[in-house]
């Protein structure tokens, strides 16, 4: 078993995409929420979540000996981390499967990427 | 029998891929494998010559791969518990203490070719990976066909391969369900490994071959797959036409001015045999079709024999599962082989291909027929400024001057 980190980017701020109507919202929490489901039944569900606005976003940054603390994001890029998931699978292909289902229902792009497997201590 | 470096040459490529492929079975490491392999070529490179070239040089290698690999893997302590692992599974499978140098090597190819060819590697990266582990090609080999320098493809052979162990690409046929998918990813990788090929004639290593021996080897693995076989018949066919291709000054000559009496002949009867026993599944697919076109052509004697109803129709039903530009042109250019250059500009001027250079040269073709000189000098400009440095670019630059194609 592996943990993949499934993130979901959304589109700069001020690049929105149509507004979405309050049906269509429904429509996509509640498919995700089935989805969550899923992923917990089938054992795959470890953590995830929604992040807010990149606006909303602190940088504490190493400075010398100190510690510099500034308005966010930590990037200035087009694209910002919306929300993310961390799951189990055996391999790829299973990662891949949850972020086919978890991109058509949000009809966005899903980055897969592999947790470094840590020992334990 | 003596060995001299051409025939170890051939063999090992011969049986590169396969024993690379059971080597993994075994120890779930491309790296290790790959290492393992190599040094067993070098140990054949000195016994062989002595001992004379084993019986079974498939079983031979991979014993002395499988032993190769299980040394390293005791130098090193993490392998420890690995070689446990494959002792008890090599006991529960094989009774044998000799399990390979007699019994033919099992064939694991096809979980290789997935793995290789799965969707999460860019294609490219697909290609190098197939032609370095599948066909045996060195990575010097590989690196030439791609004009680029060993060191540099020795690194993105080592990406490709930390991307398939640290993302965890599993090296297993897909199943049933991802299987169409799987496939058709397979197909294009070995399809673009053809197209490459015949982009680089001159390139040492002869990557059509390399596509062709995939093709087979594929069908050999998958043989009641149609689409597979279709795609080997359309290398096939289009290999057969590899001598008239380009002329002696190395200029493109066109389909319509090739002599089809050099055309390979057995290539040709291959693919088209492959193409009546693909009418025959009644399942038809993008890489059957173009071979099924293909193979028109390869009917006729003569260019103005060959039969444009039947490539028209051929061309509609590939847009239905294939709609893209080249298709869509390609399809208004057999109309207009059927209906006439004004029905055939029509239909062209419908595509808003712009961008496209062969839109153009097919535009500049159907004005010349119409006598419409100076139009087509044009349209040919415009094209050979769109189309990419090469022969065709050459070719369609001549044509704009008014120079006449060798007959």
């Amino acid at each position: 078993m592996t943990q993949y980190m499934l993130s979901a980017h959304t589109s700069g701020a001020g690049e929105r995409r149509p507004q979405m109507t309050e049906a269509e919202i429904s429509e996509v929490v509640t498919a995700v929420r089935r989805i969550e489901a899923e992923m917990r039944s089938a054992g795959a569900w470890v953590f995830g979540g929604r992040l807010h606005d990149p606006s909303t976003a602190t940088v504490v940054r190493p400075s010398g000996d100190d510690v510099l603390t500034t308005d966010g994001p930590f990037a200035e890029t087009k694209d910002h981390l919306g929300g993310f998931y961390i799951v189990n699978a055996d391999d790829l292909d299973g990662a891949l499967r949850w972020a086919s289902q978890v991109a058509t229902a949000v009809q966005a792009a899903i980055e897969v990427r592999p947790l470094v497997d840590e020992m334990p201590a | 029998m003596t060995l001299d470096a051409g025939a170890a040459g051939r063999i090992f490529r011969e049986e590169s891929g396969r024993v690379v492929a059971a080597l993994i079975s075994m120890f779930g490491d491309i790296d290790l494998a790959e290492d393992a392999v190599q040094e067993a070529f070098a140990i054949a490179l000195q016994k062989w010559p002595v001992t004379g070239v084993p019986p079974n040089p498939g079983g031979w290698i991979t014993a002395t791969a499988r032993n190769g690999a299980i040394d390293r893997l005791r130098r090193d302590a993490r392998g420890a518990e690995l070689v446990r692992e494959v002792a008890a599974q090599a006991n529960s499978a094989r009774p044998s203490s000799e399990p390979f140098e007699k019994e033919p090597v099992p064939d694991d190819r096809l979980r290789l070719i997935f793995t290789c060819c799965h969707p999460a590697l860019a294609a490219r990266a697909q290609v190098e990976l197939t032609l370095r582990l599948v066909c045996g090609l060195s990575t010097a080999e590989v690196a030439q066909a791609f004009l680029t320098s060993e060191p540099t493809m020795a690194k993105r052979l080592v990406r490709t391969k930390h991307k398939i162990k640290t993302a965890k690409i599993p090296y297993r046929v897909p199943e049933e369900s991802e299987l169409p998918d799987r496939l058709r990813t397979v197909l294009t990788t070995i399809y673009l490994t053809y197209t490459t090929g015949q982009a680089k004639p001159d390139a040492e290593a002869d990557l059509c071959a390399e596509a062709i021996w995939l093709g087979r080897t594929l069908r050999l693995l998958m043989p009641d797959d149609a689409e597979v076989a279709g795609l080997l018949a359309l290398m096939l066919l289009t290999e057969s036409r590899r001598p008239t291709r380009t002329d002696a000054q190395g200029e493109l000559v066109l389909l319509r001015h090739q002599d089809r009496e050099r055309w390979d002949r057995s290539l040709v009867d291959e693919g088209q045999a492959l193409v009546r026993w693909c009418l025959r599944r009644s399942q038809p697919g993008t890489y059957q079709l173009q071979a099924a076109i293909a193979a028109v052509h390869a009917d006729a004697e003569t260019f103005q024999d060959t039969d444009w109803k039947q490539i028209f129709a051929l061309y509609d039903q590939l847009m239905v599962v294939a709609p893209t530009p080249v298709v869509a042109l390609n399809r208004a250019v057999a109309l207009g082989e059927v209906h006439g250059a004004e029905a055939g500009l029509r239909e062209i001027d419908m595509l808003a291909l712009s961008d496209y250079y062969p839109f153009h040269a097919a535009k500049a073709e159907f004005l010349q027929r119409q006598g419409r000189t100076e139009e087509a000098a044009r349209a040919f400009m415009v094209a050979s400024s769109l189309a990419p440095n090469g022969p065709e670019k050459l070719f369609l630059q001549q044509r704009a001057e008014g120079r006449q194609v060798s007959p």
